[in-house]
């Protein structure tokens, strides 16, 4: 089946309501009112950033450090409180 | 491959609608990961129906069937049926993914006849405590002492006084194969434990600890901290049943329930008393629990 | 092909095995438990390939059907008044899933009192589920028709539920002669099942998402609302191979007898319509001029053939064996509308018979026949519904 794309009327649906297209379209990253920055040099790599983000929006890069993808972050704050090294830290949107 | 303690592989996309801080992210996250691509999940009116965005997107990266809200467990059955018959199940995970309303009030009759026909699905109940979905009422999992909308703090009480009930005790009570407690804040006894449900020829239940900022009323950024008190304080024990035997986890219960409680805008308006109440509570089902440990493990 | 003397709940089980069932999650309930309880000896001794789930309730069996035939699975179910009831939310999801499921319900009266006979309300309830349904007359039609629906909801065009109502105890219980026709026959008339968006790891898909008011909701409505169009034209093309096949004629939704110059038509559905048929041959003899039409499908209503089948009738009398509390008897306003605009549209009058079971006999069909000519010759109805063989 093809990805359900540019839907004009009913004769592009199909039958049943099947959905298949990944919802990187929606950029939560305007839900944010604090984003997450990220201070190298107290960061020890130990990814558990990575691992407690709800909205999968921090990646590892080749050396080891968080990527955070502010199109998707919606500033929960849960990677700045549980990294061990207080690395991250939230700033207001905006500023 | 394995980072921090946990395989790297998604199976989720971003750009879902969850709230930011939702615990119920962190506990499909988890437990996809152990899973993986060969799922199918089946999920009821819950959060994570609106979650996943609108048609004809989806934040899923296996196959997902809605179902009516009662059903999850009986879709589940007919899936597993299928794939039986097909001679497919072998490869592939059959999963029910409810919140605590679909896993213990409307959808109880359907998770009971599944388990009791033994059908092998992995069910998952992720517990936010309230049917969050609809705007936070009391469910039969909602703690005591939590206000919630349909148990609003008004000038004569209002709030709940009841306990939760257990689900565990429950689906033990069926002799389910396995059955655990998962806490996204323990991530590695999370996924280990879903690795034990992944291997087990039969059913098994999950129940999970599910943070809710917007439930709960605290900020966002203490869910994994409040995982941890939920545990510490002897709330949330860690424990497997598994063919009879109880098996506590994490022993260590360090923390008062205060620590717990003070933290969330839904117990905000409990009086010392009604605290001390609580945790004589559940300092005596944990002794319950440390004692059910000792006798089934004797037998 | 075997000649046996059936049930129809046995027939109906029959139908289930020949379809080759894949799944089979029912519930038991009087006067379907023979249904169940055959399909499960069936299992037992293996001549029955087929995933048999002891449900909790009916409807739970609905949503394993709805699960099972998402997956690709042929799935059965079987119920009657209570249970269909209770499966009522799921039967809007299996349509809006477009879940070819077939299900045999054996038509019974609804509590409270506590009924076991037959009446068509449970059935009638449905109406709007977005469900076909079928109203059988004899236990060979039970049976052809389950395999007939079978093909006719798999079709790529189609992709809609169906739901074949059998008289409680008159059709359940009682036994009929009928032709079990040779797997192998059965076969080649209704292939394996496939299902339509096939649950794959490699292309996941979520089923059944939120769809919001400007897309997509009112269009995914509007396609069954299509696919209901197609069914009659569809399904007289199946009983065409039907026929080819096994030798027996269905005429699509409707069975006209001696309509073509009758002056006063009884229309019913269900094993009753036996009896008006028999009521007709008796007034036929006497010079009489009447006719009967038996509604075999009640959705998709056959509004078409209903209109051409009335073109030349001077008074319609409609038996409901239900009542929409209310309003009037189900048939009877369904055929109303149809008729609006007709270019003959004869004045009707509702009976309403044979309620909780009661008998319907051949003194009952008389005396409607009687009322309809009064009537007619009086050029007033004298009631607009009318509750037959009540004890007013």
């Amino acid at each position: 089946m093809k990805k359900l794309e540019k839907l004009v009327s009913v004769k592009d649906l199909p039958e049943a309501p099947v959905s298949n297209v990944p919802s990187l379209n929606q950029k939560t990253g305007t839900w944010r009112v604090f984003r997450p920055d990220v201070d190298k040099e107290k960061c020890i790599k130990c990814s558990i950033c990575w691992r407690c983000c709800p909205d999968i929006s921090i990646d590892v890069d080749e050396e080891g450090f968080p990527i955070i993808n502010y199109n998707y972050c919606k500033g929960c704050g849960i990677c700045a409180h549980e990294c061990p090294k207080n690395a991250i830290k939230m700033e207001r949107e905006g500023k | 491959m394995k980072r921090a303690g946990i395989p790297t592989e998604e199976f989720i996309y971003s750009g879902h609608t969850a709230c930011p801080g939702c615990g119920a992210m962190l506990v499909s996250r988890y437990l996809l990961k152990v899973l993986g691509m060969n799922t199918i999940m089946n999920i009821p009116a819950c959060c994570f129906a609106a979650i996943p965005g609108t048609f004809p997107e989806t934040c899923l990266g296996v196959p997902l069937l809605y179902n009516a809200f009662e059903t999850t467990a009986a879709t589940a059955s007919g899936v597993e049926a299928a794939l039986k018959i097909k001679g497919k199940k072998e490869k592939i995970n059959v999963v029910g993914f409810a919140g605590d309303g679909g896993t213990a009030d409307i959808g109880i009759q359907a998770l009971s006849g599944a388990i009791e026909r033994g059908h092998e699905i992995i069910y998952v109940c992720y517990d936010n405590e309230a049917y969050m979905n609809t705007g936070m009422q009391t469910s039969s999992l909602t703690p005591m002492g939590a206000t919630t909308t349909t148990n609003p703090l008004g000038k004569k009480g209002g709030w709940r006084t009841r306990n939760k009930k257990n689900m565990m005790e429950i689906v033990a009570a069926h002799g389910i194969p396995y059955a655990a407690t998962v806490n996204p804040s323990y991530p590695l006894d999370f996924i280990k434990k879903i690795e034990k449900a992944k291997s087990i020829k039969g059913p098994s239940y999950i129940h999970a600890y599910s943070v809710c900022p917007t439930g709960w009323r605290y900020q966002p950024e203490l869910g994994l901290e409040l995982g941890r008190l939920a545990t510490e304080t002897g709330i949330f024990p860690l424990y497997e049943f598994e063919n009879g035997v109880y098996t506590i986890n994490y022993k260590k219960k360090t923390k008062e329930v205060l620590e717990y409680y003070k933290l969330q805008g839904r117990f905000r308006h409990l009086s010392e008393d009604f605290i001390k109440e609580v945790q004589a509570v559940v300092d005596k089902e944990w002794q319950k629990l440390l004692y059910k440990e000792e006798c089934s493990n004797k037998y | 092909m075997v000649k046996k003397i059936i049930t129809g709940n046995i027939a109906a089980a029959w139908g289930a095995r020949l379809s080759r069932a894949e799944v089979i999650a029912a519930y038991p309930i009087t006067p379907q438990t023979i249904i169940v309880e055959k399909l499960a000896q069936f299992v037992s001794d293996g001549e029955l390939k087929a995933e048999y789930l002891h449900v909790e309730s009916e409807h739970s069996a609905m949503a394993a059907c709805i699960a099972a035939s998402q997956m690709g699975a042929r799935a059965f179910t079987a119920t009657s008044s209570q249970g269909l009831l209770l499966m009522h939310e799921l039967l809007h999801w299996a349509s809006g899933a477009r879940t070819p499921i077939v299900m045999a319900n054996v038509n019974r009266a609804l509590a409270p009192p506590w009924s076991v006979w037959v009446e068509h309300t449970d059935m009638m309830s449905q109406r709007d589920t977005g469900w076909i349904q079928f109203y059988a007359e004899s236990n060979q039609e039970v049976l052809d028709t389950l395999l007939i629906c079978y093909k006719l909801c798999e079709d790529k065009e189609i992709q809609l539920p169906a739901m074949i109502g059998l008289d409680a105890f008159y059709l359940s219980h009682t036994s009929e002669i009928v032709d079990i026709p040779d797997q192998e026959l059965v076969d080649k008339f209704l292939p394996k099942y496939e299902a339509q968006y096939p649950i794959d790891i490699e292309n996941p898909l979520s089923v059944g998402s939120l769809s919001m008011p400007h897309q997509w909701y009112p269009e995914f409505r509007y396609k069954i609302y299509e696919a209901m169009e197609r069914v009659i034209p569809r399904l007289n093309q199946i009983e065409e191979d039907f026929y080819k096949q096994f030798g027996r004629r269905y005429t699509g939704p409707l069975e006209l007898y001696n309509t073509e110059d009758a002056e006063v038509v009884l229309i019913i559905s269900g094993a009753a319509a036996g009896t008006v048929k028999e009521t007709v041959d008796i007034l036929r003899k006497k010079g009489v001029k009447v006719g009967a039409i038996r509604l075999r499908i009640f959705r998709p209503f056959p509004q078409e053939e209903l209109v051409k089948a009335l073109s030349n009738v001077s008074f319609l009398g409609v038996i409901d064996r239900s009542f929409s509390f209310g309003h009037e008897g189900a048939i009877f306003s369904e055929i109303k509308a149809a008729l609006y605009g007709a270019k003959n549209s004869p004045p009707m009058k509702n009976y309403i018979a044979g309620i909780g079971g009661r008998d319907i006999t051949t003194d009952t069909i008389k005396k409607i026949f009687d009322n309809c000519f009064n009537c007619l010759k009086k050029n007033k109805i004298d009631t607009h519904i009318e509750w037959v063989d009540i004890k007013v």
